[in-house]
């Protein structure tokens, strides 16, 4: 019996080797349930992808993202589609690997014959995919990836035309803090923790320093951790004997808030701040260690009726719990690119081709300025392809996160 | 024993499995070059090569040593920078592309491939000396730390260089992609005929001794630390080789990606095909990288379906889906021709020689 069922388990590993190896195209096709027949992307649909980590430990934003940019998509589909073209989503998880981005990418392209894409969502999954994407011109918007060479390479001085975003880059982040840090709050120390192995915090905290050092704040301690650390408190007992006015502390929610929490056990006292990451922090520690953290976003819950009708919209369908900025930005990010899209079919243009990619492209820098999108109003891009628009200042009152202003 | 007696001729054997594996190169290769093939699957079945690789490199250290090497994506970590750093210094001298042509990658690329493995190998020897002296766990301990030290090192040795080497968690950006799949399976073939070969050698046949009984291995007079640190260094050799090609698949390297999980990943894969298999490397190989893939459609259960496999072969067959058995196909050959040779051959047991 056993020697029966490992035979048919190996069988049925087997050919899954077969299957997959591509050996036969045709019966790929056919042991594969979801592309379909034909891969061509003209006809009555315009076929987007989006891509990003759906599982794993980042899910929140990926989640957030899909959900953002499908809730526009349906609405969009239900008001008619693009010139009575209705928008189809192929959606693929990466698991937060670069291979599995490349792949889900590829996929999108050749399986699924899609015209352009929204993702991916982490920085270094957005730019393995952006390599590819940039070889074939396909016109890409990400929401979430926050890194400068996301959309420009500073060794070789290229600006990838074909990769745009809805989301502020870290430099960004990190100089709004500083100066906010500088001007509201009258800082003049700063300390700062932040995870070594993470670029995002890397980058953010690279600029919050050199922003930082032109307006005459003095950096008292600059503690790195590594990734999957759950104790910081070495790191915060050094940071609490230099007393500094801020802490800086660029990272994801859940380290944020474990650091705040056990900073308050060692007695640092000072006011919090953070980046994009932080959102979510509320969820990590307790309302009065988290009490006036302060960090930037590109969203703000509950600002504007714009917003306000997003998020009714949203919690309607999915969950509340991946409701975040990433969901606005993706929301956003929809709307510019189904925009694009329709420049494009307006101009008579078949999908898939490279004119029409290209006119996508065109239609997104060009043509953003005008929409009135949930979290800025209309999106201009500058020469490296980053939107510029405004940051809402956010503030941990009560264990709630509650925005202060527009900075 | 007579079952054992090879009908044909050893380089004949040799020459068939290499006209077969050269058939199957060609017929793959110009699928893919002329699209019948698309770049979604043949990106695919370059990434199972570099699984392949991985795997078969890995059951040397794990099934034939019998040693428990867990820092195998530390080695390919290796092989990974090493190589992209030198196709990446290639790539920016301008003058290379000039003198030999666009196709410069392709003089390039094995030259960085054989470098990122030879500086696996060299790391591999240094930590394998020492520790592969003792008897016991000693070099699974050491080769966890080692794994970890490399993806921490890579990740930091910028702050400590003051120039930009690995790019620290950035992660090394805009590495040619140079891999292809002829080049991927070009390096399978080697890895399987190198480790294959030295198996049937007199090398291969004391490292399998020191699996069976490391003191009576010794008791022969079998210099038991280097056969260890032979088996160990050749292992890394291809983990660093298999490194390389993952560089240019991918063409974005960040220390993560070299966690140590992914060595747990490659050891799951030499575990499910059986310890000491090569054809079951190379199944559960092709099959694990392939199945997250096939399972796409299913998208959040996939990984679900992925444990269930593993925990059901498991149970059912604990060491793994092929054993230790290893196929040949010459052996197969060998038993058609003495079913040709009529009824008699079944008498012909212990009969005389040819």
């Amino acid at each position: 019996m056993k020697k029966f069922l490992s035979i048919a388990l190996a069988l049925v590993l087997m050919a899954g080797v077969f299957a997959a190896c591509g050996d036969k195209p045709e019966s790929g096709g056919t042991t594969d349930p979801t592309p379909p027949a034909s891969s061509s992307a003209a006809g009555d649909t315009i076929k987007i992808a989006i891509i990003g980590c759906h599982t794993g430990e980042y899910a929140q934003y990926g989640l957030g993202v899909k959900n953002g940019a499908t809730l526009y998509i349906d609405q969009l589909n239900a008001s008619g589609g693009i010139n009575g073209k209705q928008v189809e989503i192929v959606a693929y998880d990466n698991k937060a690997d670069n291979q599995e981005a490349i792949n889900a990418f590829n996929r999108a392209v050749d399986q699924d014959g899609i015209t352009a894409l929204i993702g991916d969502v982490l920085t270094g999954n957005t730019i393995a995919v952006g390599g590819e994407a940039y070889k074939i011109n396909m016109p890409m918007i990400t929401a979430s990836a926050t890194a400068e060479a996301v959309t420009y390479d500073a060794e070789t001085d290229t600006v990838y035309a074909n990769i745009f975003r809805t989301c502020f880059i870290d430099p960004f982040q990190g100089e709004k803090m500083a100066n906010y840090a500088s001007e509201k709050l009258g800082a003049k120390t700063a300390a700062i923790i932040y995870e070594t192995g993470n670029d995002y915090s890397v980058g953010v905290k690279d600029a919050f320093i050199a922003t930082c050092s032109a307006l005459g704040i003095e950096i008292v301690s600059e503690e790195g951790y590594a990734t999957g650390d759950v104790d910081f408190k070495s790191q915060l007992t050094t940071i609490a004997s230099k007393n500094p006015d801020v802490v800086f502390c660029p990272n994801y929610y859940e380290d944020d808030g474990l650091i705040v929490t056990q900073a308050r056990e060692v007695g640092v006292d000072a006011v919090f701040m953070g980046a994009d990451g932080m959102s979510g922090v509320s969820g990590y520690a307790s309302a009065a260690d988290a009490e006036g953290t302060l960090y930037c976003s590109g969203y703000a819950p509950g600002s504007t009726d714009a917003v306000k009708a997003f998020e009714a919209a949203y919690t309607e369908k999915y969950s509340a719990e991946t409701l975040n900025m990433f969901a606005a930005t993706a929301y956003d990010a929809a709307m510019v690119l189904c925009n694009a899209l329709q420049v494009a079919e307006e101009a008579g243009l078949t999908a898939g081709t490279d004119e029409y990619k290209q006119a996508v492209i065109d239609a997104i820098r060009d043509k953003s300025g005008e929409l009135e999108c949930i979290t800025s109003n209309g999106y201009t891009f500058d020469a490296h392809n980053n939107p510029v628009k405004d940051a809402c200042i956010m503030k941990v009152v009560e264990g709630t996160e509650t925005f202060v202003e527009n900075y | 024993m007579k079952r054992n007696q090879m009908l044909i001729p050893m380089p004949l054997r040799y020459l068939i499995n290499a006209v077969l594996f050269a058939a199957f190169l060609w017929i793959m290769n110009s699928l893919i070059t002329g699209g019948a093939i698309s770049r979604y699957h043949s990106g695919i079945i370059s990434s199972i090569g570099i699984s392949i690789i991985l795997a078969v490199s890995l059951n040397m250290a794990t099934g034939y040593l019998g040693q428990l090497p867990l820092g195998h994506a530390g080695f390919m970590a290796l092989g990974a920078y090493t190589s992209a750093l030198i196709m990446k210094s290639a790539a920016a001298a301008k003058g290379l592309e000039s003198a030999l042509g666009a196709s410069y990658a392709a003089y390039f690329f094995p030259a960085a491939l054989v470098a990122g493995g030879l500086a696996a190998a060299l790391f591999a020897l240094l930590i394998g000396m020492p520790a592969l002296r003792l008897r016991g766990d000693y070099l699974a301990i050491l080769t966890l730390g080692f794994g970890e030290i490399i993806r921490v090192v890579l990740l930091n040795i910028d702050n400590v260089l003051g120039f930009k080497l690995t790019n620290g968690a950035a992660g090394l950006q805009k590495i040619p992609t140079t891999t292809t799949f002829l080049f991927t399976f070009i390096f399978v073939g080697i890895t399987c005929f190198v480790i294959h070969t030295m198996m049937k050698s007199r090398h291969g046949r004391a490292i399998l001794s020191i699996r069976e009984n490391e003191i009576a291995a010794e008791s022969c007079g079998i210099s038991t630390t280097y056969y260890k640190t032979l088996g160990f260094v050749v292992s890394a050799f291809f983990a660093g080789i298999a490194g390389g090609l993952y560089a240019g698949n991918v063409g974005i390297l960040n220390p993560s990606s070299f966690g140590f999980m992914k060595s747990i990943e490659i050891l799951v894969m030499v575990v499910l095909g059986g310890m000491g298999s090569m054809l079951g490397s190379v199944l559960s190989a092709s099959v694990l990288t392939a199945l997250p893939e096939l399972l796409r459609s299913f998208a959040e259960n996939r990984m679900v379906v992925y444990s269930l496999v593993l925990v059901i072969v498991m149970i059912f067959k604990p060491t793994g889906l092929m054993g230790t058995y290893d196929f040949s196909l010459n052996g197969l050959l060998d038993k058609l021709i003495l079913k040709l040779k009529g009824g008699n051959a079944r008498f012909q047991k212990g009969g005389p020689d040819e």
